[in-house]
């Protein structure tokens, strides 16, 4: 880098010179290969991004619509007007308030298996497996149960079975952040005052805090794409959002413009949520890969 | 401040006897050094008496009352770690202030107190920075801090100054001492290095494989050591320890190697030994001297030997030498000798001998 910004005197035909002309070459190329790497791995982004402002004629024009002709928000209207939007609210209530839960008893079980050996090592190989079930082996016999308890279509149920299936992850996660974690950290901390509790509160969680956000992340992320768990589980009052975008293809009509609507909105909160937490999320991603 | 008390503490983890059977009594403003190489239950013990490790059997009491059940919060200790144990997310002052708000002190008070540790160590400019700001030998001194702003009844130190180079290793040993001796509180303090037991403690307590090998005060312990593991595992250079084998002979009893040479022991010195008996004779390397014919003091016995090694300090000059076929290191002054090959006559202080059985490794003399 510092090569090209050197300043050849005029007249000057130094090897040095031609050093220079020949980095600056190089480093034409690369930005000239990253952009078109770029352009090829977020095209699918725009193409989903733009089809929300396309009008349904556009959707299928040939030769393709690069760039709609007006901007319509007549997908996101529709959305709105016809409260396809709640199953977004729905998404977000139940992603995240079983992330809360899962991170909670997930940290907390992480931490016995950690520090006080629970169950030696078997009972994590044990828990971790649960995590590797397909979905669709458990969700029928699921459905009989919940159709029993009369959880069918709940945020209870929806809630519950979310905070159960990721806490597997959770607890594998923090498992290794803790382990990271310098056991004299805490033991200074107990002779010092404090009770377990308040040392899980004041230095366990400020130290992995990294690895928490990052699996906060990622819980979240499981529970908000899940499809098969929602479709069997809800009806008609807790439907999720990838639930309701199927019901947009329909028998006789397949509404384009909001499935490209509900498509930038059921990517925000996503991004939103990495945009925010990405320091600590490859933080979080390195330090876990390091150990544990 | 309080006294400590253990009683007959087992520990064991799986299969393996840490800690057998100890019983210790540490009075009140004593700096007691536990000292062992690594593996001997050293660690495992403070730890127990801070209440981060349960034991198995025994009893531990500080002040007069037995804490085996109590949380380590409730014993009111104080402990310094090895790898200091810095919060990295908190500065130093709050560092140093982290017990004080766990007992819920005054935040005037927790400031007065934090102010003087921190002048105390010398720190008091650092209070703002967080832990990664400092050298290794400003982290040990806010772990310091933060263990001697409380008023704990007992100072626990775990290898405190392991992680620190020589020079800064010396430093802070001189300040822990000041410290000790300012603050007169009980210690205790555990180390495998000889010299930090040796120039920090009132009194040493020497652990191998779980077991007290000797307890004493260092210098009683330093000359009269009860067993060949003791005397050569306090004092450096180590001393050096040479089979060899008692013969009378004109009346007196000398100790005879297996190469011919032999060395009279002095008459004060003689009973209970047995002629024939096999003996390792250990002799510390500054009792070895250059002969410059001061014959007549007694216990002083010459030998003639062929020095084929010498290490250079500056202050003294090691010189090594071969006895029936063993390497003996002697501790000479600077230039008593000045290349190897040389031929010297070297003073045995047979007053400061030891002769240790080599059945059962104990001292016999």
């Amino acid at each position: 880098m510092t090569a090209v910004s050197v300043q050849q005197p005029l007249g000057v035909a130094s090897s040095k010179g031609w050093w220079a002309r020949k980095a600056n070459r190089r480093l034409v190329v690369r930005y000239i290969v990253a952009t078109i790497v770029t352009i090829i791995f977020l095209f699918p982004v725009y193409w989903l991004f733009i089809m929300a402002f396309k009008t349904p004629e556009e959707v299928f024009a040939s030769p393709p619509v690069w760039l709609p002709s007006d901007f319509s928000l007549d997908g996101f209207v529709e959305l709105f007007r016809d409260g396809d939007v709640n199953t977004v609210m729905n998404s977000l209530i139940t992603a995240g308030t079983s992330t809360v839960f899962a991170m909670f008893f997930g940290t907390i079980a992480a931490y016995s298996l950690a520090r006080f050996k629970t169950g030696g090592d078997n009972l994590a190989i044990w828990i971790i497996s649960q995590r590797m079930i397909p979905p669709i082996t458990i969700v029928f016999p699921l459905f009989l149960m919940y159709a029993l308890l009369g959880w069918i279509d709940s945020f209870h149920g929806l809630i519950l079975l979310y905070t159960a299936f990721n806490l597997p992850y959770v607890i594998w996660m923090m498992r290794g952040y803790i382990e990271d974690i310098p056991i004299e950290l805490e033991h200074s901390a107990l002779v010092d005052g404090w009770t377990r509790w308040q040392v899980l509160w004041r230095v366990v969680f400020p130290m992995a805090r990294a690895g928490l956000f990052a699996t906060a992340v990622f819980t979240f992320i499981f529970a908000w794409n899940d499809f098969i768990f929602a479709l069997i589980l809800s009806r008609t009052e807790v439907t999720t959002f990838p639930v309701q975008m199927t019901r947009f293809f329909g028998h006789q009509q397949t509404f384009w413009g909001k499935i490209g609507a509900m498509s930038v909105i059921g990517t925000l909160p996503i991004f939103f949520a990495v945009a925010a937490m990405q320091r600590f999320i490859v933080r979080g991603i390195s330090m876990g890969a390091v150990k544990g | 401040m309080a006294r400590v008390r253990l009683n007959n503490i087992e520990k064991f983890y799986g299969e393996l006897h840490a800690v057998r059977g100890i019983s210790l009594d540490i009075p009140e403003g004593e700096f007691t050094v536990i000292v062992g190489p690594s593996g001997c239950g050293k660690s495992t013990l403070l730890r127990a008496l801070a209440g981060l490790e349960e034991i198995d059997a025994g009893t531990i009491e500080i002040g007069d009352e037995v804490v085996n059940d109590m949380a380590p919060r409730d014993r009111n200790i104080a402990m310094v770690f090895q790898n200091y144990a810095l919060y990295p997310y908190m500065n130093v002052y709050d560092n140093i202030a982290f017990g004080l708000r766990a007992r819920k002190f005054p935040s005037n008070e927790i400031e007065t107190r934090v102010h003087q540790a921190a002048d105390m160590l010398g720190i008091t400019d650092q209070l703002d920075r967080l832990p990664r700001q400092l050298s290794g030998g400003q982290r040990q001194r806010v772990a310091i801090g933060r263990a001697i702003v409380r008023d704990a009844r007992v100072f626990l130190f775990d290898e405190p100054l392991s992680n620190l180079d020589a020079k800064l290793r010396e430093e802070m040993r001189v300040e822990i001492k000041r410290l000790h001796q300012d603050l007169g509180k009980t210690m205790v303090y555990v180390t495998h290095d000889q010299i930090e037991a040796m120039t920090l403690a009132d009194r040493i307590v020497l652990l191998r494989n779980g077991k007290i090998e000797q307890e004493g005060a260092p210098l009683d312990m330093f000359e009269r050591p009860v067993s060949r593991f003791v005397a050569g595992f306090l004092g450096s250079p180590s001393m050096n320890f040479i089979p060899a084998r008692l013969a009378a002979e004109n009346g007196q009893i000398n100790v005879a190697f297996s190469d011919g040479l032999s060395l009279p022991m002095p008459s004060d010195r003689v009973s209970g030994l047995e002629p024939g008996r096999e003996v390792v004779f250990g002799v510390r390397t500054e009792h070895i001297t250059r002969d410059r014919g001061a014959n007549g003091r007694a216990g002083l016995a010459s030998l003639r030997v062929k020095i084929d090694l010498i290490q250079p300090t500056g202050t003294r000059t090691y010189a090594t030498f071969q006895l029936a076929g063993e390497p003996v290191m002697a501790e000479l002054e600077a230039h008593d000798v000045e290349r190897p090959g040389e031929q010297l006559s070297l003073f045995f202080d047979m007053n400061r001998i030891v002769l240790i059985d080599p059945e059962t490794d104990l001292v016999i003399q």
